[in-house]
């Protein structure tokens, strides 16, 4: 099964206050408020890291939550967020070049 | 020989809100009449303006004021249009042209939307609010149409100075929010006085069954703002340019909510 890469979308607004973090989709004005671990998703989503290795290190370090189930949450809730195009997702590492590209 | 036509002699009207003059040039006398009328206390007929409108009245169409309005940026050049005006606006000539019937509904709108653009890229915004200033400092309720702007207008005392029962305006400056008074009216149909005073509050309108104060959090604070700020163009730049400038504004005025009664105790608690 092929590794996937998260990286936050440039064209959105983010801001964190009070612990709450929100984002403004630049494209429709659409604003979303991201519950605890959709923050620490977004948080780490350098392009860089796949999404398992940040789901191992980053919730599952913090959260008495099985591996497995963490991953497939956090794939769906990266695939929704991907379809609000408030962050890109690939299948390869997410770089300047190949932010346009990706799914 | 005599002329062929007669020179239509252009009448020229500076309307300022917010520290933004903005000039109307039109060679309707009627329409001229009603800008003056309109925009009393906010107009001269003299001075400089950082925009320039050439406005062209048509006779009124099948256009209509309810229809959806669309601002969109192209090479560096704004088109507003509504089914009642079209508008075209290059803020690096600060030059343009309005096409409209003569109802004033229509300048307004268009003038509500050249603010909006102007002040998105000063951290400032139109807010849905009704405003008003009371020992120097102004106050702002805001919601949706209903949530009691024009009542808590109504019930002002005599010692609280109208900005608007519709539409704040609010412009950031080095040591904080100032609420500027401005000529668009709600249902109470009264232009607010033309002066200003640093923002002390943000209030967020509810009636209710008695008069009460409540902090609300950060965050819901932000939501609240964005609901009722103004905002035409759905350009990215400005869209995250309003979505700062709501956490800046959250970050350095207190927002409450104010559940109350339509009576003038309210006001017993504002200021």
């Amino acid at each position: 099964m092929s590794r996937l890469y998260v990286a936050r979308d440039a064209r959105v607004a983010a801001r964190s206050l009070d612990g709450e973090m929100m984002i403004m989709s630049g494209r429709d004005s659409t604003l979303f408020t991201l519950n605890r671990t959709a923050t620490i998703l977004w948080q780490a989503a350098d392009g860089i890291t796949p999404l398992d290795e940040i789901v191992d290190r980053e919730i599952c370090a913090d959260f008495d939550v099985d591996p497995d189930v963490a991953l497939e949450d956090a794939e769906a809730l990266a695939r929704d967020l991907a379809a609000h195009e408030i962050l890109k997702i690939s299948d390869q590492p997410i770089t300047l070049k190949n932010a346009g590209e990706t799914q | 020989m005599p002329e062929l036509a007669s020179q239509l002699e252009t009448l020229s009207l500076v309307i300022e809100v917010g520290c933004v003059p903005v000039r109307l040039n039109t060679t309707d006398p009627e329409f001229f009449h009603v800008l003056e009328n309109r925009y009393a206390g906010f107009s001269s007929s003299s001075g400089t303006a950082e925009i320039a409108f050439d406005v062209e009245i048509v006779p009124p169409g099948t256009g209509t004021s309810a229809a959806e309005v669309e601002v969109t940026q192209r090479n560096g050049r704004w088109k507003l249009t509504r089914g009642d005006f079209h508008a075209e606006w290059e803020p690096a000539s600060r030059r343009g042209r309005i096409r409209q019937s003569p109802r004033p509904y229509s300048i307004d709108s268009v003038l509500r939307i050249v603010h909006t653009l102007v002040l998105a890229r000063q951290n400032g915004f139109l807010l849905h609010a009704a405003s008003a200033i009371r020992n120097g400092k102004a106050f702002l309720f805001a919601g949706v149409s209903g949530a009691g702007k024009t009542t808590i207008s109504r019930l002002m005392p005599a010692d609280v100075t109208l900005l608007t029962d519709e539409i704040s305006y609010v412009r950031k400056r080095i040591d904080g929010y100032v609420a500027f008074g401005t000529p668009f009216t709600g249902e109470l149909e009264k232009l607010g006085e033309n002066v200003s005073a640093p923002v002390a509050a943000l209030y967020l309108l509810a009636k209710g069954r008695e008069n009460r104060i409540e902090a609300i959090s950060p965050g819901e604070s932000v939501r609240s703002l964005l609901t009722n700020v103004l905002f035409f163009a759905r350009e990215e730049e400005l869209v995250r340019a309003a979505f700062h400038a709501a956490f800046e504004f959250v970050s350095r005025v207190p927002v409450f909510q104010l559940t109350f009664v339509p009576d003038s105790r309210v006001w017993e608690l504002i200021g």
